[in-house]
């Protein structure tokens, strides 16, 4: 359990009727399915989905890399798309980290500050808002099996959704859900620090392979596309247990299980 | 000292540090044992919590006062006959002790532990004139036989284990090996304790000092902090001028937070309480005390609102403890004084961010330094503001020295153009569907990413082009609806 855990109370509004998805460059070029699978739970929930066009990244790769004033530009731009007072939702913890944390950081001390605030205010992690706002019921269709599950360090220390991934596991009764020694340690993506220092980056990702390999679960999963990208990436290059390979986004694994396809959600 | 330019880089330090087995398996299991020892040693996680609230108020509201607690700090020290230096660079400081060393005739200086004295290089300058500085705290003896520098800011020599101490300790001094630590800390002890007699000068470092009494204190195990402020004739204590609190009654949330945090003790063996030199009806303790205050691009952080909070620091290191990062490399290949996180936001001020511009990029900004940071220490976010300096255009004005190191070369052009991509929706939504549709072309290696991973693969299409089809669907549907239940009507 996170340390900060004990103090942190998070503020949820009432179920609303509509809600913004923001998709997140990953889910945009690697991910799809575990975006539509985020808006299929949304709209299986009776939440309708609002996806602006225009939208494109947090900024989060220039903030984390020192380049500020782009990555301003940028956050400047997602601000002014999401401009009804609806909930924002992120598949990934880190983009949600971003947006909520690292907004207000960000225009510090410019005419943008109080914008950002109100702005990050409005951003969810879109597991953590199925799980704490909408109400979901879900039955599970698949047969049994066991997942491990990767909680990032975002969720676990930004967003503090690290329960969430669980909570809505616990609906699916044939899943059983483990957890890898060391839970808690990061799986060394950490963005740029993957290609800037790839030997520590590595060293990282290869304990997080074998602490989650050694679980004997069928497959693993995450919610943060960073994570899932480089555990992945890495298992699949050392020809590491099926199991790792077959690792996928939460969302889209459980919207799978609950039986749900692309349509299903349409509300006709 | 430059470390970071040529062959010797923080890169080439680690990769080798992570090459090394053993290194590796030391650090892995020594930083295990810590971070239990703390979790249990803080049982109580809304006790904890409070604490570190009230441990970051405490180091906070030194810092706001930090002028004019100093002035206090020196008036009270002076009163009970301290003798007060001020020293802004580590040159300074060396000079201070070498004058005092030279005053008194030193032959012979022991050290309690003293991060501080690593900081300015003490041992190698003093032996410039003649002055031999010898460790009294047991991991630092081991590493000063073994010609090394602390890896760990509170257990220096972490980055042994009990069979390569033993190999040390009987090749440096003769005694029988014997892998038995009870047994090598006997044999230290009785070569301590001849130094000890043998020193002209102690010297320490000091945790706490507190400007309202004039008081500095010692937080120790090995009693060698007391032996060397009370046996020599002359007690240099040297400190970073951060280390000042308002208050002695500052100095208990701070303990409890300290010796919990780096040991997972509730306290120490030795808590020493220095408030002058022997009074003349005393039997026991130095003629004479000397407090060296040392500057060392502090100020730089304390005259910026965020970067001061680095100031906070008790030096703990349960940050290092807790990073992924130092667990896998271990302190040396950081190449400065203080490794870690901790290292990673100190030394840019220390030293300059152009010698250090590795620093600030090796973390994964993962936070779980953060997390245990006693006095609640942003570090990431340190970071990103460090690694903003690095690219910062306006290195004249910049507070910190060393800025804009890196506003050179490709990257500037790689941000410009990742944001000019990122900023309209057209060109971003024309390029993101470019490739997917070209994903055949997708390289199958990307150094240095597919040196240990392989690429993720593109999609067919891309989220916004399935949520843009979904979009005609619903359209569609609706308007079918629409039309049927006019037919319905007709």
């Amino acid at each position: 359990m996170s340390e900060a855990g004990a103090t942190v109370v998070k503020l949820y509004p009432v179920k609303p009727a509509k809600v913004y998805v923001f998709g997140t460059c990953l889910v945009d070029l690697f991910y799809p399915e575990s975006g539509m699978a985020g808006v299929m739970l949304l709209e299986h929930a009776g939440v309708d989905v609002v996806f602006p066009q225009a939208q494109t990244c947090c900024g989060q790769p220039a903030y984390t890399s020192g380049y500020k004033k782009e990555a301003r530009e940028i956050a400047l731009v997602q601000m002014g798309i999401f401009t009804e007072p609806y909930p924002l939702l992120i598949p990934s913890g880190s983009c949600g980290g971003m947006m909520k944390t690292h907004y207000p950081r960000l225009f510090e001390g410019t005419e943008h500050y109080e914008q950002a605030k109100a702005f990050s205010e409005r951003i969810f992690e879109l597991t953590d808002f199925l799980v704490n706002v909408c109400d979901l019921s879900l039955e599970d269709q698949g047969s049994k099996t066991t997942v491990a599950l990767h909680t990032s360090c975002s969720s676990r220390r930004e967003m503090k959704t690290t329960d969430s991934g669980k909570a809505l596991l616990s609906q699916l009764r044939n899943v059983n859900v483990v957890e890898p020694e060391k839970a808690t340690e990061c799986c060394g993506f950490g963005g740029a620090f993957s290609v800037r220092h790839p030997e520590i980056s590595n060293a990282m990702v290869q304990d997080k392979v074998s602490h989650l390999t050694s679980t004997g679960a069928n497959s693993f999963l995450s919610s943060d596309c960073g994570c899932l990208m480089n555990i992945k990436g890495a298992a699949e290059k050392q020809q590491e247990t099926k199991a790792l390979r077959a690792g996928e986004h939460l969302l889209s694994f459980v919207a799978r299980r609950a039986g749900l396809t692309i349509d299903d959600g349409v509300n006709l | 000292m430059s470390l970071s330019q040529g062959k010797n880089t923080f890169q080439s330090r680690s990769r080798a540090a992570i090459e090394d087995p053993k290194l590796r398996a030391n650090f892995l299991s020594a930083m295990d044992g810590l971070m239990s020892k703390r979790d249990q040693a803080f049982e109580d996680k809304a006790q904890l919590e409070r604490l570190r609230i009230l441990g970051a108020q405490v180091r906070q509201n030194a810092l706001v006062k930090l002028p004019e607690l100093l002035v206090e700090l020196e008036t009270k020290l002076t009163q009970k006959g301290v003798q007060v230096h001020w020293a802004q660079s580590p040159e300074e400081a060396v000079d201070i002790i070498k004058a005092i060393s030279l005053n008194v005739g030193a032959k012979n200086i022991i050290k309690g532990k003293s991060m501080v004295s690593e900081e300015i290089h003490l041992n190698e300058k003093m032996a410039e004139i003649g002055v031999r500085c010898l460790e009294s705290d047991l991991g630092e003896y081991i590493i000063q036989l073994a010609k090394e520098t602390p890896s760990h800011i509170v257990m220096p020599a972490i980055h042994k284990n009990t069979a390569e101490i033993a190999d040390l300790l009987h090749e440096k001094t003769g005694i029988e090996r014997k892998e038995d630590a009870i047994y090598m800390t006997e044999q230290a002890r009785l070569q301590l304790r001849k130094n000890f007699m043998a020193a002209d000068i102690g010297l320490s470092g000091v945790n706490f000092a507190v400007a309202e009494t004039g008081t500095l204190c010692l937080v120790e195990n090995e009693g060698n902090g007391r032996l060397s402020t009370t046996v020599p004739k002359t007690h240099i204590a040297i400190m970073g001028i951060e280390k000042v609190v308002e208050k002695l009654e500052d100095v208990t949330p701070l303990l409890s937070l300290l010796t919990r945090s780096a040991t997972g003790q509730a306290i120490t063996t030795y808590f020493n309480m220095i408030s002058g030199p022997r009074k003349e009806n005393e039997l026991d303790g130095p003629e004479s005390v000397h407090l060296v205050l040392l500057d060392h691009g502090r100020t730089q952080m304390y005259q910026d609102d965020e970067l001061l909070e680095t100031l906070r620091c008790i030096r703990c290191a349960a940050c290092m403890n807790h990073c992924p990062v130092y667990t896998r490399v271990g302190g040396h290949a950081y190449g400065f004084t203080y490794p870690g996180p901790i290292g990673k936001i100190l030394m840019p001020h220390l030293e300059g961010l152009d010698e250090t511009q590795a620093l600030p990029t090796a973390s994964s900004l993962c936070g779980a330094c953060a997390e245990v940071c006693p006095v609640k220490i942003p570090i990431p976010d340190l970071l990103v503001r460090l690694r903003e300096e690095s690219n910062n255009e306006n290195r004249q004005t910049s507070r910190v020295k060393g800025a804009g190191v890196k506003r050179h070369g490709i990257e500037p052009i790689i941000w410009s153009m990742w944001r000019w991509w990122h900023q309209g929706e057209k060109r971003y939504n024309f390029m993101t569907s470019m490739m997917a549709q070209f994903r055949f072309l997708q390289p199958k290696t990307l150094s240095p990413w597919t040196h240990y991973r392989s690429l993720p693969k593109l999609a067919k299409k891309t989220f916004h082009q399935q949520m843009k089809e979904r979009q005609v669907r619903i359209n569609r549907q609706a308007e079918n609806l629409k039309a049927t239940s006019k037919g319905e009507k007709l």
